[in-house]
């Protein structure tokens, strides 16, 4: 028996999300095989195939996979899944849209955002926004898993290739039609990537601001990020917001800059290894977990940080 | 079209929770209970479609012990027309919700099943995605904007990389994210007329769905705890440490 890994892709290339799932996986067993579902998406296998640990990529081309709806990919998974003990997805919005309803499809529980794997049964994840990790032991044929990328290192990617072999697509469904996407177009790293994060909250005040932050990020090679309420505001784009309930982020450096540190942005930045807070009221709870905190006024401090960085 | 919202009771989400001393499961006894947040943005859409015309009839249905007829009378006062409580003191997994929903949408031939992302106690995000799988019909998760018309719908949904629009026929099942809308505050009469709106109750014996739980907590415990660290003068020395301490940047 095999442990499957289904690829977080965008049909050019990996997601680096993908790299993370493999390491769990390489926990749970050695015969370790990738899913590469999508439209002309057999570069993105052979690039899968040079990931050290994979012994088998199996290929599944067709138009219906082109956006990867859970729609048309949630069956083909469930047909091949009786080969295998466990199926895993990186925790991203497509792993999440997915493997739920892959796992309904097979009339098993599924396990969300693990954080560690404590035998081939048990698997930590965080609930209540991460106050309380828990250990769930399963008692499934098949463990349907989705990862969650900054608690395991990512597999390294090698010259060796394992074989590819393509896989017969089921049907199409059709129940679901993709009519466009809006992506955020940004030439600085990705947010769950990132070494470094810099995120604005509320005090930055509005949308204009965030050049500020911005500058700062371009000098460090860093990231943006934003609180909940930076994007309800309006300040930036959804995918910017970094919690409980977005993105989860665990950079070697993480500042956070106006966010007063509630709990459910706590959940997504936490497990930074080094946290700098910028905040003008002593008291923010942001404080609790920051390395290094400034009190002070954002619009005073952000401009002599960037003169400092500039200047050493 | 009739819809069906789903709202759970968990914890107030200005609640920071604790792991029970002996590691058993979570200490919530006595705390502040509340509508999951994303359930009210659901309910908010759904009282919006029937205040629109395009909804004939909004049911409110939560499943759990009987103090969730308080989250069902909410819903009502937020303006559902009805409500359906699965009554049970078993611990329900997402799984078995799943299927305790698909049985009432079948019941009330439903056309929209509307249910929050993620409850805010489990952060399972999954039960949305699982009844559309049991329904055999579509699914818009992290839904920011919603859209009906005579033969489907529109669903913007939030991603990863930004936001995707898909349509989908119906019977459809949408989960809400944060940005799809704001939920009123409900006013006193609106609490009043809520305690006359019907409100029935089953078992999932009734519905005949087996909600036994696959997966066993075996422990529950605090996440390691970060240590407050210094406050620093100026920006200067904040890079200082950064470069020579810290050595991150
Ligand atoms: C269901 C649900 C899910 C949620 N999910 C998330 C999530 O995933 N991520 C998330 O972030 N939040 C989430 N939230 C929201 C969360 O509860 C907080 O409301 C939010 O994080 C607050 O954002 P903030 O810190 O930017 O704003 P505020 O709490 O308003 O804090 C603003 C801070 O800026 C400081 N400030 C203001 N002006 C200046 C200045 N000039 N210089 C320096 N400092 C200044 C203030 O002192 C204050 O501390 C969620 C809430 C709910 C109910
Ligand atoms: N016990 C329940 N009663 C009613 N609705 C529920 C229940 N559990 C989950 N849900 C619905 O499913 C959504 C997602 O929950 P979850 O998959 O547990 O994160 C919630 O926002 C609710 O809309």
């Amino acid at each position: 028996m095999s442990i499957l890994i289904i690829a977080d892709h965008g049909n050019g290339a990996l997601k680096p999300a993908t790299l993370n799932t493999v390491t769990a996986a390489a926990q749970l067993g050695t015969e370790l095989h990738l899913l590469v579902v999508g439209e002309n998406c057999a570069a993105v296998a052979e690039e899968a195939a040079r990931i050290e640990g994979i012994t088998k990529v199996l290929l599944a081309d067709a138009p219906h996979y082109a956006r990867q709806l859970a729609e048309e990919v949630a069956p083909l998974i469930a047909r091949i899944a009786g080969d295998h003990t466990h199926l895993l997805a990186a925790a991203g919005t497509t792993g999440k849209d997915l493997m739920p309803r892959v796992a309904a499809l097979l009339d098993v529980a599924q396990i969300s955002e693990i954080t560690a794997i404590e035998s081939p049964d048990t698997f930590v994840r965080p609930i209540y926004a991460g106050n309380v990790m828990a250990s769930y032991q399963s008692a499934d044929p098949v463990k349907v898993i989705t990862v969650r990328a900054t608690a395991f290192e990512a597999a390294a990617v090698g010259d060796k290739a394992a074989t590819v072999q393509a896989v017969e697509a089921t049907a199409e469904a059709g129940l679901t039609q993709f009519i466009e996407e809006t992506l955020t177009v940004s030439e600085r790293p990705e947010l769950t990537a990132a070494k470094v994060v810099i995120s604005g909250g509320r005090g930055m005040g509005s949308g204009e601001n965030f050049s500020l932050l911005e500058e700062l990020a371009d000098q460090m090679g860093a990231a943006v990020g934003a609180s909940r309420a930076a994007v309800d505001a309006g300040f930036v784009p959804n995918d910017y917001q970094v919690g409980q309930t977005g993105k989860v982020v665990a950079p070697e450096l993480y500042v956070a800059v106006g966010i007063s540190g509630a709990i459910q942005h706590m959940a997504g930045m936490k497990d930074s290894k080094i946290i700098v807070a910028i905040n003008k009221d002593e008291e923010a709870p942001i404080f609790q977990v920051a390395d290094y905190g400034i009190v002070g006024d954002l619009f005073e401090v952000l401009p002599q940080l960037s003169e400092a960085l500039k200047q050493s | 079209m009739k819809i069906i919202v789903c709202v759970k009771r968990v914890v107030d989400y200005n609640i920071k929770v604790r792991p029970k001393a002996d590691n058993s499961g979570v200490d919530i006894a006595s705390v502040k209970m509340s509508m999951n947040p994303f359930d009210e943005i659901a309910v908010e859409a759904a009282v919006r479609l029937k205040e629109a015309g395009q909804a004939s009839e909004v049911v409110a249905v939560s499943m759990g012990v009987a103090q969730c007829q308080d989250t069902l009378r909410s819903a009502l006062a937020m303006g559902a027309d009805r409500a359906l409580l699965v009554e049970t003191d078993a611990e329900l997994q997402p799984l078995a919700v799943a299927k305790l929903a698909k049985s009432i949408a079948e019941r009330e031939q439903a056309d929209l099943v509307l249910l929050g992302k993620q409850a805010i106690d489990d952060d399972c995000n999954q039960t949305g995605q699982m009844l559309a799988a049991l329904l055999g019909c579509g699914q818009a998760s992290f839904a920011c904007d919603l859209q009906v018309d005579e033969d489907g719908l529109t669903v913007s949904r939030e991603i990863d990389g930004g936001v995707q629009s898909v349509r989908l026929k119906l019977p459809a099942v949408v989960t809400t994210d944060l940005r799809l809308n704001e939920p009123r505050y409900v006013k006193l009469p609106n609490i009043m007329k809520a305690k006359k709106k019907p409100l029935e109750r089953l078992s999932p014996e009734e519905l005949n769905v087996d909600v036994s739980p696959r997966l066993t907590l075996l422990r529950a415990s605090e996440p390691p705890r970060r240590q407050a660290g210094i406050k620093v003068a100026d920006a200067a020395e904040l890079v200082a440490k950064l470069r020579n301490e810290a050595k991150v940047i």
